[in-house]
């Protein structure tokens, strides 16, 4: 691989641009891998990562139906928080965040991650007694939350509104300081160049057709548009798509996939010093490096593939927003597009073992998979690797629908985060 | 939105409907007698198809009743729909 680094650059400005290499191979898929994984998306190229440099796993393969960064990797909204409520869920998150805060050095590709601070709205009386719930149970956690009043929240973030005039009224805020957003289509092109760095074969333009199980039932193959690849160990990262790729091996899955979408507005000049949320009126806006505002909205009411979300869901969002930032009523809207997010019931995810022998799954990561993007390929990978959870997943199973024992963060946040 | 064949009032904006989930999934008869993973599986698994879908909608703004509908998950083009206890045309 070549590094990048101040020298490099000012070489490759020297001889005119012309030094630099691929950032990736394009292999051929191999006749057999020691380990696949099915979903070229962020967490699908960092379990390949964290397998070959943590675990010394070799001969791992990533399969791509279409391109990398094509997905939710380069649709979501890019906001990385871990406030959760739960233990077993701020422990996940806040794994993930730690990993982020170094992210750009242990991939020596700039994934521009800055942490500016999530500020999240409380519009009633339920809202501030369940962020202040929040605050407290975080911090018990280890996690940095703190509440804000309105006045405090407007000091913060400049532009918000707080006048008592508002139909949803800003009574104050948690302040999540660690949280921040990072460029995503980096964080899938460094993760892609790391571990092919390391050895691993991205394989795009390979969709799985079939999985292929041995007489025990154990994983056997992987049909593909491109051929037959046989291996042991299968790794499913696919989002949206899980269902339909369980389904090839037998299983149900506890999850349905929705349309999310995003839009951005054109560039203008700093203007959002942080990232805001409101569960209440449903709106999340941040301004990226670009000047583009960044705004997520919520998805649709029924299942679906389509990737386009209905224009009444955005504009609700649209909205909020103008409720809140009046100031942004006259920015026009450049993009919107959707991605469709697998949700379990308990709106937290899966990243388990699975009952057939060599099948793992990483999904039902729903509306806020992107924030535990090197958290997620971490603990995948050693749950592959050495076949049983890492305490931080543990919790994280298929049984616990079975069981009972649902990490239900749906009631906690009540809003696609 | 979609526009939503309701087969009491016909097509109507999404606007009117609640989405009610996947069709033909009824509560077991004898729940005490189903194991763990039985009653997991009906509380829980759904088929969450990458195309033809039956599903159930209501019409919440309009009659208020439940009904079927077929609709493809890529496209999102209802195919037909139908009332409870009815079998699909």
């Amino acid at each position: 691989m070549q590094r990048f680094s101040a020298l490099a650059l000012a070489r490759n400005a020297l001889s005119g641009q012309t030094g630099w290499q691929r950032q990736w191979r394009s292999p051929d898929p191999a006749k057999r891998y020691n380990a696949i994984i099915i979903g070229g998306g962020g967490h699908g190229l960092a379990t390949a990562f964290h397998l070959a440099r943590d675990h010394g796993m070799r001969n791992i393969a990533v399969l791509e139906k279409s391109w990398i960064g094509g997905g939710n990797t380069g649709r979501n909204t890019t906001i990385i928080r871990s406030n959760y409520l739960f233990n077993a869920s701020s422990s996940l998150y806040d794994h993930a965040v730690k990993l982020w805060e170094n992210l750009s050095q242990t991939l020596n590709y700039n994934v521009m991650f800055s942490q500016r601070g999530v500020l999240m709205l409380a519009h009633n009386v339920h809202d501030e007694q369940v962020f202040k719930r929040h605050v407290h149970a975080n911090r018990l956690n280890g996690v940095d939350n703190e509440w804000l009043t309105a006045a405090q929240a407007k000091a913060f973030c400049p532009p918000l509104r707080i006048d008592a005039g508002m139909r949803y009224p800003v009574l104050g805020a948690a302040l999540q300081r660690r949280a921040g957003v990072a460029r995503h289509d980096a964080v899938a092109w460094g993760y892609a160049r790391a571990a092919d760095a390391l050895g691993v074969d991205i394989v795009e333009n390979c969709a799985a057709t079939s999985i292929v199980r041995d007489r025990q039932g154990a994983v056997e193959a992987v049909e593909t548009t491109r051929g037959r690849i046989a291996t042991a160990k299968i790794g499913v990262v696919a989002a949206g798509n899980t269902s339909v790729i369980m389904g090839m091996a037998g299983l149900r899955m506890p999850l349905e996939s929705f349309p999310l979408q995003a839009l951005v507005s054109e560039p203008v000049k700093p203007v959002l010093p942080c990232i805001v949320m409101s569960n209440t009126i449903h709106a999340y806006i941040s301004q990226s490096d670009k000047g583009e505002l960044v705004i997520g909205a919520g998805t649709d009411a029924y299942i679906s593939y389509s990737q386009r979300g209905a224009l009444h869901v955005s504009t609700h969002t649209l909205e909020a927003i103008c409720e809140l930032f009046p100031q942004f009523r006259r920015m026009r809207m450049l993009r919107n597009w959707g991605g469709i997010v697998d949700v379990t019931p308990d709106r937290s995810p899966i990243i388990a073992k699975t009952s057939v022998p060599g099948l793992y799954v990483n999904c039902g990561w729903g509306t806020g998979g992107f924030k535990a993007t090197p958290g997620s390929g971490h603990l995948f990978a050693w749950t592959m690797a050495k076949d049983e959870p890492h305490p931080i997943n543990a919790p994280f199973t298929l049984e616990r629908f079975r069981d009972g024992f649902l990490i239900d963060e749906a009631a906690a946040a009540a809003v696609s985060h | 939105m979609l526009l939503i064949p309701c087969p009491y009032c016909g097509p109507r904006p999404e606007l009117e409907f609640t989405y009610a989930g996947e069709a033909n999934i009824s509560r077991p008869a004898e729940p005490e007698s189903l194991s763990d993973e039985q009653w997991a599986a009906y509380l829980y698994q759904r088929t969450n198809p990458r195309g033809m879908h039956a599903e159930r909608w209501r019409h919440v703004h309009g009659c208020g009743r439940y009904f079927n509908a077929s609709r493809d998950t890529l496209s999102d083009q209802f195919q037909f729909s139908w009332k409870p206890g009815e079998s699909p045309p």
